[in-house]
């Protein structure tokens, strides 16, 4: 067992209400799964993905990794943003040597750990670049690679590839897919974008706001590196259209 | 190609200014004792350049001014560092602040030179005080202004004071500080002459009075430009330094 999120929950008090981000969430994660967490802007995803990372604990029921309470981040455990979050000072290599500057590693063994991680995302050749002469793609392989080179058990991800264009997106869905078979990584990623979570999770958490919640949780009984267009792709995809609501009815009558 | 444009356009502005007084000179009906023109200002500047007296004035500024203006920026930017992580602390600093803030330099000048006595020192403090708020409000600002992802990113790869200030904080913040401090050097460079004008008796604010003295307009008009030309240096200098720190427009090397 890994993770486990026992009827957590997160209030928060705005202009003297009470907000709940968040609302009786009961997930167990187990090592090496890939988790999506889906839903609408509002349905407490990025909250949850926040909590058990251990930026924002929650403040109700309790979120354990390895049997311990989340109360604050972890190098163990690395969340990859949206926004990359590279240091634009620091060129691709020293980026990707931040997280080991911290760890009591020679500069040669840092080195080292560096290029085998910027060779894995595919950026060997801009090694010597600054974060501003890549493109997003680029940018977010970097702060793959800086998340691997510490050697995490759990990758956070929090819509990293939702700034992508669509075709990139695909690409880097691959990669990370790759990577996570290779480097055996737990992987809990936040996506509002139904067909990336169905190409990509083992499990599907289906989130729904007003308050924030878990509504199902659908399994992908696919093998990965899935074809977009199959059946077995677009039944999974139809599923999770129907918990959304989002499939309009067939009864619909014509009068010629 | 841009390069040229901008030389050209610096002596294209120079000469109209110079235009304009020697216009004002021969349109004037002052004596050219107390209103020199042009010629005689530059005749002056030889004057001084051949005796030794310029020169050794700059010198004395300069020291003074680099002082000053190093210590304070250099106080400033730390203090700036640590009270804008204490958004707490800086509420109670925040008031005083705003307080001495609009006070003018010059107005502590009488009573600097009564602690201290006339020389080097009461310029120093004069620099030091006109650099010092506005590079310890920029610094501040910009040290709340940094994006937050570098402290979540930092945080989660467990990178601790006193590394998180000077691998992360610094250098986000760093743009912003080196505006405040480019701001100050012109200010600085303002009150040093004035400073010099009353608490010392060399440098070049004195040469002024003492122009004023000797009722030697040619001396003081020079020693103006001169004043003008090496406030003109120092902020290209700045400017060539800012653009050689890498990462200062993130790391593009333009």
């Amino acid at each position: 067992m890994k993770i486990e999120i026992k009827e957590a929950g997160k209030t928060y008090i705005e202009n003297g209400q009470e907000f709940t981000a968040l609302k009786d969430v009961n997930l167990d994660i187990e090592e090496g799964e890939f988790i999506c967490l889906l839903g609408p802007s509002g349905c407490g995803k990025s909250t949850l993905l926040n909590a058990i990372a251990g930026f924002a604990p929650v403040n109700h029921g309790s979120i354990k990794i390895d049997g311990k309470e989340v109360e604050k981040p972890s190098e163990k455990n690395v969340t990859i943003f949206q926004n990359y979050g590279l240091l634009p000072w620091r060129n691709v290599s020293k980026n990707v040597e931040l997280g080991l500057e911290s760890k009591k590693i020679s500069k040669e063994e840092r080195k080292k750990i560096a290029n085998r991680y910027i060779e894995l995302v595919g950026l060997k050749d801009y090694k010597k670049s600054y974060p501003r002469q890549l493109s997003g793609g680029m940018q977010q392989r970097v702060a793959i690679a800086r998340a691997l080179a510490v050697n995490p058990d759990i990758l956070f991800m929090d819509e990293p590839f939702a700034a992508l264009d669509a075709i990139t997106r695909m690409k880097l869905q691959d990669d990370i897919l790759d990577i996570c078979k290779k480097e055996k990584k737990t992987i809990i990623f936040v996506t509002h974008d139904i067909e990336e979570a169905v190409y990509l999770a083992d499990r599907i958490v289906v989130m729904t706001p007003n308050p924030g919640k878990v509504k199902s949780i659908v399994k992908v009984p696919i093998k990965h590196f899935r074809e977009r267009t199959g059946d077995d792709f677009l039944m999974v995809r139809d599923k999770i259209f129907e918990l959304f609501n989002l499939k309009t009815d067939n009864y619909i009558e014509y009068n010629i | 190609m841009k390069k040229l444009v901008s030389i050209k356009n610096v002596i294209v502005s120079l000469a109209i200014l110079i235009g304009i007084w020697q216009l004002l000179y021969i349109c004037s009906d002052f004596s050219s004792t107390l209103f020199p023109s042009p010629l005689q200002a530059l005749s002056a500047l030889k004057e001084m350049i051949d005796n030794g007296t310029l020169i050794t004035n700059i010198a004395t500024s300069m020291y003074r001014f680099a002082i000053g203006y190093i210590s304070s920026v250099i106080i400033a930017v730390l203090l700036g560092l640590v009270l804008g992580r204490m958004p707490g602390v800086f509420k109670y600093v925040n008031p005083s602040v705003q307080l001495l803030r609009p006070i003018s330099p010059t107005a502590w000048m009488p009573f600097i030179v009564l602690l201290f006595g006339i020389g080097d020192l009461p310029a120093i403090v004069i620099i030091f005080i006109a650099a010092f708020f506005p590079v310890l409000l920029s610094t501040v600002s910009a040290v709340r202004n940094i994006d937050p992802i570098y402290i979540k990113v930092s945080e989660n790869f467990g990178i601790k004071q006193p590394q998180l200030m000077w691998k992360v904080i610094f250098p986000a913040a760093f743009p912003q500080i080196a505006n405040g401090i480019h701001l100050a050097l012109g200010t600085a460079w303002i009150f040093l002459v004035a400073g010099e004008m009353v608490g010392a008796q060399s440098g070049l604010g004195y040469q002024i009075i003492d122009a004023r003295n000797n009722v030697r307009a040619d001396i003081l008009l020079a020693t103006i430009i001169v004043i003008g030309l090496i406030g003109l240096l120092l902020d290209t200098i700045l400017k060539i330094i800012e653009k050689r720190i890498p990462g200062y427009v993130g790391g593009d090397k333009r």
